[in-house]
């Protein structure tokens, strides 16, 4: 009751400033990160981990950590496109199958005993060809993306058994050698080729290609105008149209995106393996989109990082390894991955404007001053 | 020469006649009420001036010059600017973010150039401070009251120094205090040549600050006057009907 008072002989003057007179204060850093779905993951993601480094030896061995880094690294960078997409408030099916037609492009120009940029740049056109007509039919035409990526997934995955003929491709010609380097490339390295001790992880090309890109994407929702239409179309879009936001074309250069992050994920899978099959990519779609969501990116759309983007499939990665080190079966994964996303999406709803999380810890401890 | 000129403007949606025929104009610094009862016609008014579509019929003229916009966008870059009845502002952004959306600072040259945060902030501020509005530049639009909703939205309309500022219902969903505040304003842009349409149903707001009133009805000026030379009584009878045309 004082407060009020107060605030209204302050508006009198005139002059007060708002932060005088409120009680309350503006969002501090700490606040922030509280209310951040990324920081808690990130904190499970910790415990987890050092949990599990102290049950089980094998399991925080430099072997196991390199492992552990390259399975999840082309989820994470398909993630970051899952991201962008999805903070407009689209989603996109199709990169599963998207994934499966890349590979089998590039490989076919491979067998062909074209080089292996020409392959590698095949592949990158077919995916984002894909993701040109996905983003086209969205954002100019208006359907709704989860049916044009719907229906993109069964196209693509179509089209690659078709171009494959039904066979697994793996006489990549004389540049095999090379599209395994980059695929299975690994800095820093242990001797007796490189100067790294054994207990530093040799990390994959997978995983350094995924830090670039999550620091350029994080860096451009930060800090480039770009990065703040993408929000402002998922917060409201129509305010971004009335306000002179491109948003037909953002939203489109969203799907193109999504569409060019999972093409260089199928190509690192490719180097990997050293052959492609059509199936390559079946259901990476929902352990992608799983992973974005639990990294804190709201499907309703307005919400997300790449940090989260990041973390949230590392956790995912985590859980999986850990499960398979504990001996549990591993036809379990699928219940307990899939526990993780609900409860993920559970402590990330609102409650009264807040987190649930971090409303209760208000509860459970009280400002002294209220 | 005045600053808008509407004439002889007809707009129909199909069968719909929404604007049978109208034509006024507005000049510089001048605060003019637009009322009427649900439908009659004035949002369409509203849209057809902030260029959300051409009229069917007539020409719209701005400084004398004829324009027919297609987009708000085209209407914006001839100084015309809008605040919305729903506000048009995007829940998960900061105050500042939503002020400068669609026209954010930025500093650096390409491809380096980046978001100029903290003078959209610095700016954000002096803008709410000038209306002496609570609103905190980095505060979420989403945790924010009616009134200061409103002044972010008029905010962003500060910031181009539009020439006309059309307000859709500006007083409909905010304390009385801001109410007050929002009519404060509302002179101070007249005291510096901007122009203001206030498209309003609360009669007394309307006669606090306009200049003009007009009236509309089923699609229609029916009366174009003078506040002095009017009053409550009579334009509550022009807008249901009791009395025709004044």
């Amino acid at each position: 009751m004082q407060l009020d008072i107060k605030s209204a002989a302050a508006a009198d003057a005139g002059h007060a400033s708002i932060g005088d007179v409120a009680q309350l204060q503006e969002q501090t850093v700490w606040g922030r990160l509280i209310a951040s779905q990324a920081f808690w993951v990130t904190i499970a993601l910790a415990v987890l981990y050092t949990y599990m480094a102290y049950q089980e030896p094998a399991f925080r061995s430099s072997a196991n950590l390199s492992n552990m880094t390259r399975n999840f690294a082309p989820f994470a960078i398909m993630a970051l496109g899952m991201t962008v997409v999805i903070i407009t408030g689209g989603i996109d099916l199709s990169i599963g199958s998207v994934v499966g037609l890349v590979v089998i492009v590039a490989g076919l120009f491979l067998t062909w005993h074209y080089p292996w940029y020409v392959a590698f740049a095949f592949g990158m056109l077919a995916g984002l060809t894909c993701g040109a007509i996905n983003g086209y039919l969205i954002a100019y035409v208006g359907m709704s993306s989860f049916v044009v990526t719907l229906g993109m997934l069964s196209i693509a995955r179509s089209l690659a058994v078709v171009f494959s003929g039904n066979q697994m491709l793996y006489q990549f010609g004389p540049d095999a050698p090379i599209v395994k380097a980059i695929g299975q490339a690994k800095w820093p390295l242990q001797a007796p080729a490189g100067w790294a001790p054994e207990w530093m992880p040799q990390l994959s090309s997978h995983f350094w290609a995924m830090v670039l890109m999550a620091l350029l994407l994080g860096y451009v929702l930060n800090f480039k105008p770009i990065g703040r239409h993408l929000y402002s179309i998922g917060g409201n879009e129509q305010a971004a149209r009335l306000t002179g936001v491109p948003v037909d074309r953002i939203k489109f250069l969203a799907f193109v995106f999504s569409s060019f992050t999972t093409s260089v994920a199928a190509l690192l899978l490719l180097g990997y393996q050293g052959s492609a099959i059509n199936a390559m990519g079946q259901s990476y779609e929902l352990r992608v989109i799983a992973g974005t969501i639990i990294g804190g990116t709201v499907l309703a759309g307005g919400y997300g990082t790449a940090f989260g983007a990041v973390v949230g499939s590392a956790l995912l990665e985590v859980i999986r390894n850990a499960l398979l080190m504990a001996g549990v079966d591993s036809n379990w994964q699928g219940a307990f991955v899939g526990s993780f996303i609900i409860l993920a999406v559970l402590l990330g709803m609102q409650s009264g404007g807040k987190p649930l999380i971090a409303a209760w810890i208000e509860k459970i401890l009280p400002k002294r001053q209220r | 020469m005045p600053l808008l000129d509407v004439r002889n403007v007809a707009k129909n949606f199909g069968a719909i006649q929404a604007i049978v025929d109208m034509s006024f104009s507005v000049e510089p610094g001048e605060v003019v009420g637009l009322m009427g009862d649900n439908g009659a016609g004035k949002s369409t008014i509203v849209k057809l001036i902030a260029g959300n579509f051409p009229p069917s019929e007539g020409e719209i003229t701005v400084d004398g010059e004829v324009c027919h916009f297609h987009r708000p966008i085209e209407a914006r870059a001839k100084g015309i600017e809008v605040v919305y009845q729903d506000l048009a502002l995007a829940d998960n952004l900061t105050a500042a973010e939503n002020v400068f959306l669609g026209r954010e600072l930025r500093r650096g040259t390409w491809p380096f150039d980046q978001l100029d945060k903290q003078a959209m902030i610095d700016r954000s501020a002096e803008l709410f401070a000038e209306l002496k509005s609570e609103t905190r530049p980095r505060d979420l639009v989403k945790k924010m009251s009616g009134g200061q909703r409103q002044a972010v939205a008029i905010a962003r309309t500060r910031l181009s120094n539009a020439k006309l500022v059309l307000m859709d219902e500006p007083t409909a969903a905010i304390s009385v205090r801001q109410v007050a505040e929002v009519l404060e304003l509302i002179r101070r842009m007249r005291a510096q040549g901007v122009a203001v349409m206030l498209i309003s149903h609360r009669m007394p707001d309307v006669f606090a600050v306009s200049d003009r009133i007009i009236v509309m009805r089923r699609g229609s000026k029916v009366a174009d006057k003078h506040t002095a030379k009017t009053s409550p009584e009579e334009i509550t009878g022009l807008i249901t009907g009791a009395i025709r045309a004044a």
